[in-house]
């Protein structure tokens, strides 16, 4: 009874792991580099989200149509400004200068929030926050659930795009081999310009998303950093579906572990089935290349 | 050779600063910057010379606080404390890198980011009391040991990394660096150079965290696996000069006191200077201070 409701509860906050490690995925699978601000960039469409309901009272879910463009901007800010000087080099250099250079926005993001907007911690609470919906017993919170069906639509959408449009075949294809790419005329660099944005904005948009359901607060960046990088680890790369069913699966472990362990494990649960399959299975459980 | 000799001048310098002033402002600004050479030199041993990357450098840190901590309060002699607490560190990092190493890319990386979370939740839990020294010891606290303390460890971790690069061994971890296929091809084996060098590296970092645990009067136990500790090292090895014996020593000298003396005007403000200027070293001047300092003398002699 208890853990079919905190299962429930796992499954909604488990959509939104999924929306936030797509985009880590995405920038991760296509440019090769692992940016560990993914979390700061998330907690700032969180902020994003937050102050135009608090200033001038935008519907959230609505807000979401100014913060994705923006955060997509802001991408393609940090590409030019940064990004596009570490995916020169080759692969492994890559990784390392991205992981530094993650690091290293980590800190700037965090600090910058704090000073900007303290340190406290907010949430969007519009009116129908406390709406729910009833299933039997069990209840489930209407906006986490409208949340969760957003996530997947975007996923979806984003599936779409990836599958269909030109630019999306672009992506695919320099994802696969890019220097194949290149030799068929697809502009790489551009490609991953336009990767890298995409990802940001799935970080902003999944940000905007958690101000409403849950809370923000500068020093988010860090916890959503690790929970959308378990759930890449979890589910491994190259599938947007499987980031989200590997971010519903983290909910529902997490879930299981407040029923069981109590509330304060909630995190290490996470992190210790990230570091076992780290250990045992780096190609992820669902994917099929490390 | 100047080097060596810049270093002793200045390592006598420190040694013989408690004699002239009793400042415990002075001696705790010491402190500060003794061990952010020594966590900054462990940092720089793993991820300059051997080119692994950790992100989670606190994990190391805070379990030689806390070891150390624990026996040294429960009544074990200190000595026996700081080997005991470098010695868990070091399992916990064999435990991470053992596996990730065998792996490419960015595995090691976010294994030791997820190890320091979740170290930091679980001490946090478990030990959610400040800790503080007994009161027996409380009354005889006094800075000037520990003051010489972390001033050894410092000198300690300098000399390691020094004798390192000039050995066999160091060499080979630059080998696998720079890299791991042709050192491999080589007879240079990859794995074990980076696993000896991760060994030494946490075992470094793990006496830091001793000290620190024997500095302290005060402090939550979590405290200890804060990521600021990781910051710290990462920031201080790199704009020292990441992959230079004296680079961390510059960064750590220009870091701590530039922290002090930014803290007393703008708080938390250092930290985004920092983090700016982290991230021009990465992208521009991948050698830091020690570089930036070789190439302004280059262009002076040039000229003249």
């Amino acid at each position: 009874m208890i853990l079919t409701q905190q299962l429930i509860l796992g499954v909604l906050v488990g959509g939104l792991y999924g929306l936030a490690a797509a985009g880590l995925s995405l920038t991760f699978g296509v440019l090769r580099v692992l940016n560990v601000a993914h979390g700061e960039l998330l907690m700032l469409g969180g902020y994003g989200t937050f102050w135009l309901f608090a200033l001038w009272q935008i519907d959230p879910f609505l807000s979401l149509l100014g913060v994705g463009p923006a955060l997509f901007v802001l991408g393609l800010v940090l590409y030019w400004m940064l990004f596009q000087f570490v995916v020169k080099a080759h692969e492994e250099a890559r990784i390392k200068n991205s992981l530094l250079i993650g690091f290293g926005l980590t800190l700037v993001f965090h600090t910058l929030a704090i000073r900007l907007w303290t340190a406290d911690e907010r949430a969007v609470t519009t009116d129908y926050a406390g709406a729910v919906v009833k299933i039997g017993v069990f209840t489930v919170p209407l906006v986490r659930l409208s949340s969760l069906v957003l996530a997947f639509a975007i996923l979806t959408a984003l599936h779409l795009f990836l599958a269909k449009a030109r630019w999306g075949r672009a992506i695919r294809a320099t994802a696969e081999d890019w220097e194949a790419a290149a030799l068929m005329g697809i502009p790489v660099g551009r490609t991953y310009l336009l990767a890298f944005a995409l990802g940001t904005a799935l970080a902003g948009i999944a940000g905007g998303l958690v101000s409403v359901s849950y809370s923000i607060s500068p020093s988010i960046g860090i916890e959503w950093t690790l929970k959308a990088l378990i759930v890449v680890v979890l589910a491994g790369l190259g599938s947007l579906f499987g980031s989200f069913a590997g971010g519903i699966l983290l909910g529902l472990a997490e879930a299981t572990s407040v029923v069981f362990l109590g509330g304060p494990y909630r995190e290490v649960v996470g992190l210790v089935l990230f570091l076992i399959v780290l250990l045992v299975r780096p190609q992820g459980l669902f994917g099929d290349r490390g | 050779m100047k080097l060596l000799l810049g270093g002793i001048l200045l390592a006598a310098g420190f040694a013989g600063f408690p004699l002239v002033t009793a400042r415990n402002d002075l001696l705790n600004l010491g402190i500060q910057i003794f061990l952010a050479v020594a966590l900054a030199q462990s940092w720089n041993l793993l991820g300059g010379y051997a080119g692994q990357i950790t992100l989670g450098h606190a994990a190391f840190f805070g379990l030689g606080a806390l070891v150390t901590r624990t026996l040294w309060v429960g009544g074990a002699p200190l000595s026996v404390a700081l080997a005991a607490g470098a010695l868990v560190a070091t399992a916990f990092g064999v435990l991470i890198g053992g596996p990730a190493f065998r792996l490419r890319g960015a595995y090691f990386a976010i294994g030791t980011l997820g190890l320091a979370e979740i170290l930091r939740i679980t001490v946090g839990n478990l030990m959610p009391e400040i800790s503080t020294i007994p009161v027996t010891a409380l009354a005889s606290y006094d800075l000037v040991p520990r003051y010489y303390l972390t001033l050894a460890l410092a000198m300690f971790s300098v000399a390691v990394v020094a004798v390192l690069v000039r050995s066999r061994v160091g060499l080979g971890m630059q080998a696998v660096r720079e890299d791991e296929a042709a050192a491999e091809a080589s007879g240079v084996g990859a794995f074990r150079h980076k696993l000896l060098a991760l060994v030494l590296s946490t075992a470094l970092a793990g006496l830091a965290g001793g000290a620190f645990a024997y500095y302290h009067v005060s402090y939550y136990p979590q405290h200890a696996f804060s990521p600021a500790w990781t910051f710290d090292a990462v920031l201080i090895a790199f704009i020292g000069g990441v992959g230079t014996v004296h680079g961390p020593v510059l960064g750590a000298l220009f870091y701590v006191i530039a922290k002090e003396v930014l803290a007393v005007q703008l708080v938390e403000v250092h930290l985004l200077i920092f983090g700016v200027l982290f991230l021009l070293v990465v992208l521009l001047l991948p050698g830091g201070l020690v570089e930036a300092w070789s190439r302004a003398r280059r262009l002076i002699t040039r000229n003249s």
